[in-house]
């Protein structure tokens, strides 16, 4: 959220929010993350999930993919400052609605319950690429892979089921075609 | 095999190589191998202060004086976090620091070791980048690196920690290689097209307006010559920031003062009514904007920076060149001597009236105050240190508060790097240790620090490092026995409680100064205070100088809390009429 750091500015109107999605490519160094979520959190901006892992072994690029929320103005300055880190490489940013990126989270989840539970929850999870990682007669373990508004029904519709735990990896994204980002 | 030689060797080569001969630093554990290699380097001279912060703040001293990055050198743990607030100073301000502080043997990183603390962890939000060497074999390579971070694009301060048993292992040593390509940061990214629009918009504004940073400062001496020549070859008034001072000269009638908060009449109303706005190497802070939804109304706004995430950070802008100060301005010289030869001439009719506009306010006199016979008013006390002083080639620093803003006002600068302040972070306590910086960049200069009494015994300790290297610096008090700025504050936003503004215990500063093996002097009229500044000029030793001035004068002009550039309050009948009331209550 855009809080004016500005010290005798009256807080003004806030702009519209929206939420995007941030990829971030670094150098994968010792504390580059801390920087990154430093960064944000420094900054007072938000952090909806994260997701991060080493994509380039031979060069060390990691890739953080980073969801948040903010006012167009707010994501400039995230994408400016993100720039301004000596690790970042480059930094790419997609809106949730953008057509021609796939964005996917991926979550385990737990149900603990009878066998006509489990049955609930898995016909309930096929839409999502369900894939069924472990099963015994009182409990089950789903992975999905989906959109993150879609797990965060999925999960919620799955109380009733007995869902007892859920870990979720955050969104990571790719552009649709032969284009990548430069 | 090629030579090899131990991390702490490694140090100071990196240091050679990159011409620095002058670090300031304070020994303990965890850089004694660094400390003992110090006598093999006779280039390298080391300035021993009295506390690690006024390392860091010597450091941004020299380097704003003398343009070359400032080296601190600071054992771990208390050594590292009390530097912390000079680094968050250099990084607000953006002065180019390299900062190398030991570390606890790599083997006890994690152990909760004696003197350890997490150092680049603290530092990382007020560097531009730091480093924990781990390798020998990076020493070299980070060190190299540090500097060209320090010192690229928008320079600031950087961090080096170097666990003790990295300084003393060996390996070989590469020289430093410049490099063309710095990760695409720090570069110049305009075009001709834009220039050409700038160019443009100059040539149709009828209100336009400079309105000049810290940027021109850093981007070296060249760019204030080329600002002047683009300024007078224009004919636009010109404004500066608190950073600015002196790029260009302020006794040029183009010149209509600082703006901002304690800015001129003349300088807030024409950044408030003008119709084009240049912004070189500013950044739209908020002691500048003021009330940000009424901030320059009507104007187009260019702003030229090197930082992209300058831009539209606070201020929608119409025109971003994002580059170096000097470089951009070449280049739009160049374009109107190519393109429009006659634009100087038909430009100057055009903002004829404008002109007019301004001089209406210059009239007002808004730094005018109401001087006294019986009692030093520090704006007097700070036009006279000018008057005596402006036929030398002085250097000034200050501390925070009502002095600073004094000094700002009442000083006149004509030439880049002879202004030392701290505008971002607001630092008490820089000024001495700053001056003892620039007096070591600057051994023949006379340096003066303009300080208030509350804010230099934050660091009065550092008197001893200007003795113990005969660094005859003079510390100008305006002592008013208040912090001052805070004392105005609470006169006029919270109805004079002046809750825990008064130092009532002050040391005699007179006695103090001969403690610390200097000279004490003190004015405590108006009659006597000429003589006593000239007897301070004409000592060859540190000084530390009482001005006792009037204890509740306030600093005028002043923006308001919450209100814009055109709702100034120019002095004490003034504020009777303009009462700040409801929501500017609670800003600062």
């Amino acid at each position: 959220m855009s809080k004016p750091k500005s010290a005798y500015s009256i807080p003004g109107k806030i702009g519209k929010m929206d939420t995007h999605i941030i990829v971030v490519w670094v150098d994968n160094e010792a504390g580059v993350l801390a920087r990154v979520v430093g960064l944000f959190s420094g900054r007072g901006y938000n952090i909806e999930s994260l997701a991060v892992a080493e994509v380039d072994h031979k060069k060390n690029i990691s890739r953080i993919t980073i969801v948040t929320t903010g006012t167009p103005q707010v994501i400039e300055q995230i994408k400016l400052q993100l720039k301004k880190l000596i690790p970042v490489h480059k930094v790419a940013d997609f809106k949730r609605e953008d057509k021609n990126v796939i964005f996917k989270e991926m979550a385990l989840l737990k149900i603990v319950g009878n066998a006509s539970n489990a049955k609930k929850a898995i016909k309930a999870c096929k839409r999502f690429n369900a894939v069924i990682l472990d099963k015994t007669s009182k409990s089950v373990v789903i992975q999905v892979t989906a959109l993150r508004r879609d797990i965060d029904k999925l999960s919620k519709n799955l109380k009733s089921s007995g869902l007892v735990s859920a870990s979720r990896t955050g969104a990571v994204a790719m552009t649709r075609g032969s284009h990548t980002f430069k | 095999m090629s030579k090899l030689f131990s991390g702490a060797e490694i140090v100071f080569k990196c240091l050679e190589d990159h011409n620095v001969n002058v670090i300031f630093g304070y020994p303990g554990g965890a850089v004694l191998p660094i400390y003992d290699e110090l006598k093999n380097f006779p280039s390298i001279k080391h300035f021993l202060v009295r506390h690690e912060q006024g390392a860091g703040h010597a450091a941004e001293g020299y380097a704003r004086s003398s343009g070359k990055p400032g080296v601190a050198l600071v054992t771990s743990g208390p050594g590292a976090t009390n530097i912390v607030t000079a680094l968050t100073d250099a990084y607000m301000d953006s002065v180019p620091i390299v900062c190398i502080s030991g570390q606890v043997p790599t083997h006890l990183i994690g152990t909760d070791a004696f003197q350890e603390c997490d150092t680049t962890g603290i530092t990382r939000p007020c560097t531009k980048h730091n480093w924990l060497v781990k390798d020998i074999k990076d020493l070299g390579k980070i060190i190299h690196r540090a500097f060209e971070v320090a010192t690229t694009g928008r320079p600031g301060p950087v961090l080096i920690d170097i666990p003790k048993d990295i300084q003393f292992q060996k390996t070989t040593y590469t020289k430093y290689k410049k490099q063309k390509k710095l990760n695409g940061k720090g570069q110049n990214n305009f075009n001709q097209s834009e220039i050409d629009r700038l160019i443009e918009l100059m040539s149709k504004a009828s209100k336009p307006i400079f309105y000049t940073g810290g940027g021109v400062i850093n981007s070296g001496p060249k760019a204030s010559e080329l600002l002047r020549e683009l300024v007078s070859s224009t004919g636009f008034p010109i404004t500066s920031t608190l950073q600015g001072l002196g790029a260009f000269p302020a006794d040029d009638n183009q010149f209509i003062g600082m703006l901002g908060m304690h800015g001129t009449y003349e300088a807030n109303n024409a950044m408030h009514d003008c119709d084009l706005m240049i912004n070189v190497g500013a950044r739209f802070d908020d002691r500048i904007t003021g009330k940000l939804d009424e901030f320059s109304p009507k104007s187009q706004k260019v702003h030229i920076d090197i930082d992209p995430s300058s831009i539209n950070k606070n201020v929608k802008v119409d025109l971003p060149i994002i580059g170096d100060v000097a470089e951009v301005i070449t280049s739009t010289l160049k374009t109107i001597k190519k393109k429009k030869p006659s634009f100087t001439k038909s430009n100057k009719q055009r903002i004829s009236k404008w002109w007019e506009k301004i001089a209406k306010w210059r009239s007002v006199n808004s730094l005018n105050y109401e001087n006294s016979s019986e009692t030093i008013k520090p704006q007097y006390a700070v036009q006279r240190l000018y008057e005596l002083t402006k036929d030398k080639d002085t250097f000034i620093t200050t501390e925070v508060g009502q002095h600073q803003m004094w000094a700002a006002q009442h000083y006149k600068f004509n030439k880049p790097n002879r202004w030392m302040t701290s505008g971002g972070l607001g630092t008490m306590g820089y000024g001495l240790p700053a001056a003892v910086g620039v007096q070591v960049a600057h051994p023949n200069k006379l340096v003066i620090d303009i300080a208030g009494e509350a804010s230099v015994l934050m660091t009065m300790q550092e008197m001893s490092t200007a003795v113990q290297y005969s660094l005859p610096i003079k510390i100008f008090i305006l002592n008013n026995e208040y912090m001052g700025m805070v004392r105005q504050w609470q006169e006029l936003l919270h109805d004079k409680n002046y809750s825990e503004s008064y130092t009532a215990a002050l040391p005699d500063f007179v006695k103090l100064a001969e403690a610390y093996g200097c000279v004490g002097l003190r004015a405590t009229t108006p009659e006597e205070l000429d003589d006593k500044i000239i007897e301070m000029l004409n000592t060859e030793r540190p000084v530390i100088f009482d001005c006792r001035v009037d204890k509740i004068e306030n600093c005028f002009p002043m923006i308001p809390s919450g209100k814009p550039h055109n709702e100034m309050l120019l002095g004490p009948n003034d504020q009777k009429q303009k009462k700040i009331t409801g929501k500017g209550k609670i800003l600062v």
